[in-house]
């Protein structure tokens, strides 16, 4: 008796903790990046991770969290396809005692104890973050163009909140134009190209605003077409952090980006292990939002991107 | 010498009723959608004061209207090569895949280092001959229904591509294929060049041959021109391995526009605007009568019309609405129908005006 606790009390305890993790897919790079940190985390931490990718649908996902639950893991991370109809499946996990961690985008659920905690970045923040960085280097005047992401996504609305929300606290700064580039590099430098003619060649815009650094990376290119100088001529700032857009940071093209963090699988097995332990006291949304990085250290964070 | 004028005469009418670039009718049906393209650039006139000013800068042309050319071309290669596929009273849904595959085989080959361009250039539109050849295939020989069989690859050739990426945007370094889609020669942009060039070629091919008038018999009758001699399933086939080489080359040209290939957002959608094209050119969905210059125009309307989105100022949220309701526009004007009707109307509204007014 004493022999069987004990091998059951070593076994939760040495690591051998099993993990069900419900992806979304592997739609981008940075989603890849995504899952890719989550895996290596496991594997560092001795954690079996079941990995299921849902291809971009949602009844996958349901799926997937069923068969972790009728596996009886010891905690599921989801990375939600989208907010609403998670109710039901978390109900089942709650029943069966099995703790769930949201990861990257929200859920909706009325009952706010159906998940451990949410643990993603805040959009808004970003915003606000690189509209602070702005507003420094320009000494808050400034005429902004505006890139925005496609049309009614979180991240899009979100993050043009946050930095308008910083922009309104200075009257000299404003932005003089504004349109979507659905987050892809050509589109972004189609747009760019629009605003560069329509602003007298470019020379009445000082910043450039891009929603994502894919957006950022195309208009760079338009800017450059268009005889200026970009990082110089007209500022640049974005999110994301993708290791192109270090490089053309490094290269001073561009001078800002915020870091959507992909390394989200670190802090979710943190306040799995600290749950399993013990600790009932933890917080519903956990902040990930990751750091500014600006030209100062471009070349050294490029170097350790790629060379992984 | 006498009794074969009647018929040399004959001849010459029938010619003259086939192909008559100086008839009333023919003029028609260039003059909707020019008038449509010009109304939309005084529009922009009158957004952007500046809009039709051409300057000089770093040997090329530079301005809103070359952007306009620069940015129509992958959508006229591809509605070139959409109007023969539509002439034959097909469609090809899958140009805009296939415009990702070739630019991800180009990028993926440019990686690999010092192969020469040209091997480069010639793989990717390998590829888009392959595709549809395949496309043509399951058409013709195999009878699958053009919107089902280019379906297939519409869907699946974008995961083609982002296997061949790895999921990744794929980036390259290589000024001489980036020249293909942001260098210049003479003054203008090479994506210009290459559509001149391709339009120039394909009007060549098509109107100096009889294949123009194959492919429009095809799409007319497909049995009666089978009983009149014509391979009506070799001139489907030609036809999407045609629209595929044109759909390679946009690929090629978007890829190096962005010296990059992301195969998630590389022509997407595109397939449609360049049916819209091609629909906006006057030319029917159940085949027949085309004109590739007439689509050109309706590639021009499209991108003229996004770019007085850009230029105007609105949400972005109204692109989508603003771009349906000029569309819808322009395709009434040309309707014959909708123009008697709307001719009927004016007496009628002149009269109630007068009558109104004591």
């Amino acid at each position: 008796m004493l022999l069987l606790s004990s091998t059951l009390a070593l076994s939760s305890l040495a690591g051998a903790t099993t993990i069900g993790f419900s992806q979304v897919g592997s739609e981008s790079g940075w989603r890849s990046s995504f899952s890719e940190s989550v895996k290596r985390e496991a594997a560092a931490r001795n954690i079996d991770l079941k990995f299921a990718d849902a291809q971009q649908k949602q009844e996958n996902q349901i799926r997937a969290v069923r068969g972790f639950i009728a596996q009886r893991v010891d905690a599921i991370i989801i990375a939600p396809v989208v907010e609403t109809g998670w109710a039901p499946v978390l109900r089942e996990a709650k029943r069966a005692r099995i703790p769930v961690v949201i990861v990257d985008r929200n859920v909706q659920v009325n009952d706010d104890s159906l998940y451990l905690t949410r643990i993603a970045s805040d959009f808004t923040e970003e915003g606000r973050k690189i509209a602070n960085w702005l507003m420094q280097k320009t000494e808050g005047k400034c005429n902004i163009v505006e890139l925005q992401g496609t049309v009614g996504a979180t991240a899009a609305i979100d993050r043009a909140k946050g930095f308008n929300e910083v922009l309104s606290a200075y009257p000299n700064a404003k932005i003089i134009r504004s349109q979507t580039a659905e987050f892809t590099r050509s589109k972004g430098k189609e747009v760019m190209e629009s605003f560069l003619k329509a602003e007298q060649g470019g020379r009445n815009i000082c910043a450039l605003w891009a929603h994502n650094d894919e957006m950022a990376l195309g208009a760079i290119q338009a800017i450059k077409e268009a005889g200026l100088k970009p990082g110089q001529d007209i500022l640049v700032v974005a999110v994301d952090g993708v290791p192109d857009y270090f490089k053309a940071m490094a290269d001073g093209e561009a001078n800002a980006t915020v870091e959507l963090d992909p390394h989200l699988g670190g802090p979710a097995f943190d306040v799995i292990a600290a749950y399993l332990n013990g600790d009932k006291d933890i917080a519903k949304y956990i902040n990930n939002t990751g750091e500014l990085f600006s030209q100062d250290t471009a070349a050294a964070e490029y170097q350790k991107r790629t060379n992984k | 010498m006498k009794p074969t004028q009647p018929c040399a005469d004959s001849l010459q009418q029938a010619r003259l009723a086939r192909y008559s670039p100086g008839s009333t009718k023919a003029s028609a049906r260039y003059l909707w959608p020019l008038a449509a393209l010009m109304l939309l650039l005084a529009v922009n006139l009158l957004l952007d004061a500046g809009f039709f000013q051409l300057s000089f800068q770093d040997g090329r042309l530079y301005g809103s209207l070359i952007d306009i050319l620069n940015r129509s071309a992958p959508v006229a290669l591809l509605a070139i090569g959409m109007s023969l596929v539509i002439a034959t009273g097909g469609i090809d849904l899958s140009v805009g895949a296939v415009m990702a595959i070739a630019g991800s085989i180009c990028a993926n080959l440019l990686l690999q280092a010092d192969l020469p361009l040209p091997l480069v250039i010639a793989a990717g539109l390998a590829t888009g001959i392959a595709a549809g050849l395949i496309n043509g295939t399951l058409v013709s020989y195999l009878k699958i229904q053009p919107i089902v069989a280019t379906l297939l690859l519409m869907v699946a050739g974008r995961g083609v591509a982002q296997l061949i990426n790895q999921g990744q945007i794929v980036t390259f370094l290589r000024p001489d294929f980036a020249w293909l889609g942001s260098g210049s020669w003479l003054g203008l942009p090479v994506p210009v060049w290459l559509v001149i060039v391709m339009f120039g070629l394909s009007q060549l091919l098509l109107r100096r041959t009889a294949l123009g008038l194959f492919i429009e018999a095809v799409g007319c009758n497909a049995t009666a021109s089978r009983y009149l001699g014509i391979n009506d399933k070799a001139i489907k086939l030609f036809v999407y391995a045609f629209a595929g080489f044109c759909a390679a080359l946009a690929g090629m040209i978007s890829a190096a526009d962005i010296q990059g290939s992301d195969a998630n957002n590389a022509g997407l959608w595109l397939e449609l605007d360049a049916i819209l094209a091609v629909v906006i050119g006057g030319a029917a969905l159940s085949g027949g009568r085309f004109s590739l210059l007439l689509s050109v125009i309706g590639v021009l309307i499209i991108q003229s019309l996004s770019t007085t989105i850009i230029v105007s100022g609105l949400p972005a949220k109204f692109n989508l609405l603003i771009k349906a309701v000029v569309v819808l526009l322009v395709l009434l004007l040309q309707s014959d129908k909708f123009r008697r009707q709307l001719s009927s109307w004016w007496p009628k509204l002149r009269k109630w005006r007068k009558g109104g007014q004591p």
